[in-house]
C-alpha cells in the first residue's frame, strides 16, 4: 500500500532519532534513501541499520555552500531526489527578552532557510519527472507556541506557511508539499527529564505518553506515497491529542 | 525556418500541448498558447537544457513570445 520502490529519498537530519527513523522506514517501503547530517558516524550507523546501499552526504545546514551542494549530490548519487524530507532542526532557546541575534539567526538558517534552499533545489528535478514529494517535519511549537521558544516557533511555524504557499505552485505538477508536526517524542533530550518534567509534560497529552519516532516515520511514508497522492499543503499533527487542530 | 525556431517550436508543441499552427512568432505562450506562469518557467528550463544555455532571470521575464524566445536563444547561441 505504501510502496515506495523505485522513489530515491534526501532526509536531512539523519544522524537524530526521529531522521534516523524516518530514513530507515523510508528504506523498508523499497526507497534508496540518501542520508545527511553532521555526524559522519551516526549517519554511517544509520546506513548500517539500513543494509542497503546509502549515500552519505554530510553537510551543515547552517552554511549555505553546503546546504547548495546537498542536492546536486545526491542527484548525482541516486540519479535524482524523488522525495525531499526537511527534518533537520536544532533549538537555542530562551526567554524574548534575552534572546541574542545570533540565537534567532542560527534557528532560522537551519530550521527554514536551509529547507528553503533545499526545497527550490530539488524542483526542477520533480517539475520534469512531474512525481514529487516534500515533506518538512515542523513541530507542535511551531502551532501552538511555547515560551522561550520564539526562534524556534518561528522557524517552525515558517516552515508550514512556506511549505503551503509551495504546495500551491506546483500541485498542477504532481508534486506534493506537505508538514508534520511532532509533538512530545521519546529521545535522547527526553531520556533526560525528571519524573516531575516528565509528568507535568504526560498530563497535557490525552494520550498519556509519548510519542516514538516511528510514528513520525509512518506518516512520512505515508505523506510520500501514492497513497497520499490528494494530501498537499496539509499539516499532519502527530502529538497524541494534545493539540486537535 | 531556422534550426532554432525548429527546435524551439517543437519545444512549445510537446509541453503546452498545442497544435504547431498556433505557434506563430506574435503567439504569447500565456495569452495565446495557454501557459500559466510556471509552464513559462518550465519552457524556460526546457530551451535551457535543449540549447545548453543559461537565461537569467530578466532575460527570462523578456521572453513572452514564440518570437522572443527564438530571437534570444538564436543570438545566445550564435
Amino acid at each position: 500500500m505504501f510502496d515506495l520502490s523505485g522513489k530515491r529519498a534526501l532526509v536531512t537530519g539523519a544522524s537524530g532519532g526521529i531522521g534516523r527513523e524516518i530514513a530507515k522506514a523510508l528504506a523498508a517501503a523499497g526507497a534508496t534513501v540518501a542520508l545527511s547530517g553532521t555526524r559522519v558516524g551516526a549517519l554511517e550507523d544509520t546506513a548500517k541499520e539500513i543494509g542497503k546501499d546509502c549515500p552519505i552526504l554530510p553537510a551543515n545546514l547552517s552554511k549555505l555552500d553546503e546546504v547548495d551542494k546537498l542536492v546536486p549530490a545526491a542527484e548525482a548519487a541516486m540519479g535524482g531526489v524523488d522525495i525531499l524530507v526537511n527534518n533537520a532542526g536544532m533549538t537555542r532557546d530562551n526567554l524574548f527578552m534575552r534572546m541574542k541575534d545570533e540565537e534567532w539567526d542560527d534557528v532560522i538558517a537551519v530550521n527554514l532557510t536551509a529547507a528553503f534552499h533545499l526545497n527550490r533545489a530539488v524542483l526542477r528535478g520533480m517539475m520534469k519527472a512531474r512525481w514529487g514529494r516534500i515533506i518538512g517535519i515542523s513541530s507542535v511549537v511551531g502551532v501552538m507556541g511555547n515560551p522561550g521558544q520564539g526562534n524556534y516557533a518561528a522557524s517552525k511555524a515558517g516552515l508550514i506557511g512556506m511549505n503551503k504557499a509551495l504546495a500551491y505552485e506546483v500541485a498542477s505538477r504532481n508534486i506534493t508539499v506537505n508538514s508534520i508536526a511532532p509533538g512530545f517524542i521519546a529521545s535522547a533530550m527526553t531520556d533526560e527529564l525528571n519524573d516531575k518534567q516528565r509528568d507535568a509534560i504526560l498530563s497535557t497529552v490525552p494520550a498519556g505518553r509519548l510519542g516514538t519516532a516511528q510514528e513520525v516515520a509512518g506518516c512520512t511514508v505515508f505523506l510520500a506515497s501514492d497513497s497520499a497522492a490528494y494530501i498537499t499543503g496539509h499539516t499532519l499533527n502527530v502529538n497524541g491529542g494534545m493539540a486537535m487542530l | 525556418m531556422s534550426d532554432v525556431a525548429d527546435r524551439v517550436r517543437k519545444i512549445v508543441v510537446e509541453h503546452l500541448n498545442v497544435d504547431a499552427e498556433k505557434v506563430t512568432e506574435k503567439a504569447s505562450f500565456i495569452d495565446d498558447l495557454g501557459a500559466d506562469s510556471l509552464d513559462q518557467v518550465e519552457l524556460v528550463m526546457a530551451f535551457e537544457e535543449e540549447f545548453s544555455v543559461e537565461i537569467p532571470d530578466d532575460a527570462a521575464e523578456s521572453i513572452q513570445t514564440f518570437g522572443d524566445a527564438v530571437a534570444f536563444l538564436t543570438k545566445a547561441t550564435s
